[in-house]
């Protein structure tokens, strides 16, 4: 058995999020891949109160959820820092990770797949979100300062994921002349090298959304 | 152990800003309370220390904020290490399973104990509410067997992060169960949390934290009425 296994679904940020971070740190794991419409038992078993992914396995102890894990990959290996190493910046760094779960996901997400005044509500709720984030990043590099950390591996929906989408639905949402800061960064993230490694194809993605947009116009 | 000026915007009635007060006493932080109108009329002070979630509590060690409350505890922790024991475990697994109930208990289980506060007693979402909150209690339970090896607490044989998290709502929990007449953590279905509860709420840094449950109740009283007044249900 291998003394780290990692249950996650190739489509997934956070499943992504989780691989990363085992990469960062130069982590050697099995990866499963879960179908999410039919989840093993032996996830179900790991992760019976979300039953969800990503979790990590490590020497038969499972972790969930994947910010909780990548603070544990930074806490079990040594290697390149996912957190700051000062409190007030781990502090932050916590902060805002947090915040694009809770705040701009959730809207982002459904900004896509909403019509009418459903998206409009979703579009001005993310809108306010991302704003934050906008001078949060305030012309660094990365949310880590120089390196890659915690809010840039949180952030691989918004560097990525929402991207695609966005064109797809025509949503015009994180545009270059609201979202400089943003989509400077966007883009370095999507050019380094350690994060292209990290994630899925984008025309597999792609067919992913287009099947969701499909799949809702189709006569019920 | 003076480490800076500590301030903390918080409200007595707040069981996230009870969280911070508990963790500055445990680690023997001289502090500053600001009692913060959490609800409305939020104060400038406020909205400039947290512009992002205009919410209490924030802490502001040497006029830096920190806010969410489960993020200022582990700023704490980091920073206070010479001041008693770390609230976190030690090991990173335990670490890693404290920060997973505490948000389980902040998404999952805390938006019941707010629907149950909030809805009438004929409510089908109160009943909802009460089955997700019973369903959520067993979880609890049975980690708190696992983690407490035993001992008085999730922490082990003292109070930690995940003691916190979920002890700060016993003010709010106490209040239900006199309000409704009903027994939320009882004795027979969650025997180790009920005992927990006691020893939690009997700690000196704790005990003058926890709202009284008469004071809660003419709070209750009317921040219910008014929440119901202005519409909103959350």
């Amino acid at each position: 058995m291998a003394e780290v296994k990692m249950f996650g679904a190739w489509g997934s940020p956070f499943s992504k999020r989780v691989e990363m971070g085992l990469k960062l740190k130069g982590v050697e794991y099995e990866y499963i891949e879960e179908d999410l419409n039919n989840k093993s038992s032996l996830l179900l078993n790991y992760n019976p109160v979300h039953k969800k992914v990503p979790v990590l396995v490590h020497n038969g102890k499972p972790i969930a959820e994947s910010l909780i894990i990548l603070e544990y990959i930074d806490e079990a290996w040594e290697g390149p820092d996912i957190l700051p190493k000062d409190p007030y910046e781990r502090a932050n760094a916590r902060f805002w990770a947090k915040f694009i779960d809770e705040k701009c996901m959730p809207p982002m997400w459904k900004a896509c797949w909403s019509i009418g005044e459903e998206r409009a509500k979703a579009k001005e709720e993310a809108s306010e979100a991302l704003k934050f984030l906008e001078n949060e990043i305030n012309g660094q590099k990365f949310f880590g300062g120089d390196t890659i950390g915690l809010v840039d591996i949180a952030a691989n929906f918004i560097g990525y994921w929402f991207r695609i989408a966005e064109e797809i639905v025509g949503l015009e949402l994180m545009t270059q002349d609201k979202y400089p800061n943003l989509c400077k960064w966007a883009e370095e993230y999507c050019k380094c090298s350690f994060v292209k490694e990290n994630l899925p194809p984008k025309d597999k993605l792609a067919d992913i959304f287009k099947g969701i947009i499909q799949a809702q116009s189709a006569p019920k | 152990m003076a480490k800076g000026n500590v301030q903390l915007l918080g409200s007595w009635v707040s069981p996230y800003s009870n969280r911070v007060q508990m963790v500055l006493n445990l680690k023997s932080v001289d502090y500053e309370f600001i009692e913060e109108n959490f609800y409305s009329n939020k104060s400038e002070r406020l909205l400039k220390a947290n512009p992002v979630h205009k919410k209490i509590p924030v802490l502001i060690h040497d006029e830096k904020p920190i806010c969410e409350s489960l993020v200022i505890i582990q700023y704490i922790d980091d920073v206070w290490t010479e001041n008693g024991p770390s609230i976190l475990p030690s090991d990173p697994y335990d670490r890693a399973i404290a920060r997973f109930w505490a948000a389980y208990i902040d998404d999952k289980w805390f938006p019941c104990i707010w629907v149950i506060l909030l809805s009438d007693g004929a409510d089908a979402k109160k009943t909802a509410a009460l089955e997700e909150f019973n369903k959520g209690l067993a979880l609890l339970e049975d980690a708190f067997i696992k983690c407490s090896k035993g001992q008085k607490f999730f922490g082990g044989d003292k109070i930690g992060y995940l003691d916190i998290a979920l002890g700060c709502f016993l003010g709010l929990v106490r209040l239900i169960q006199k309000m409704d007449n009903i027994s939320l953590i009882d004795e027979s279905k969650s025997p180790n949390l009920f005992k927990w509860a006691q020893h939690f709420s009997d700690d000196d840094a704790i005990k003058v934290v926890i709202p009284e449950t008469e004071k809660l109740l003419e709070f209750a009283k009317v921040f219910v009425a008014q929440v119901k007044a202005s519409g909103i249900n959350k």
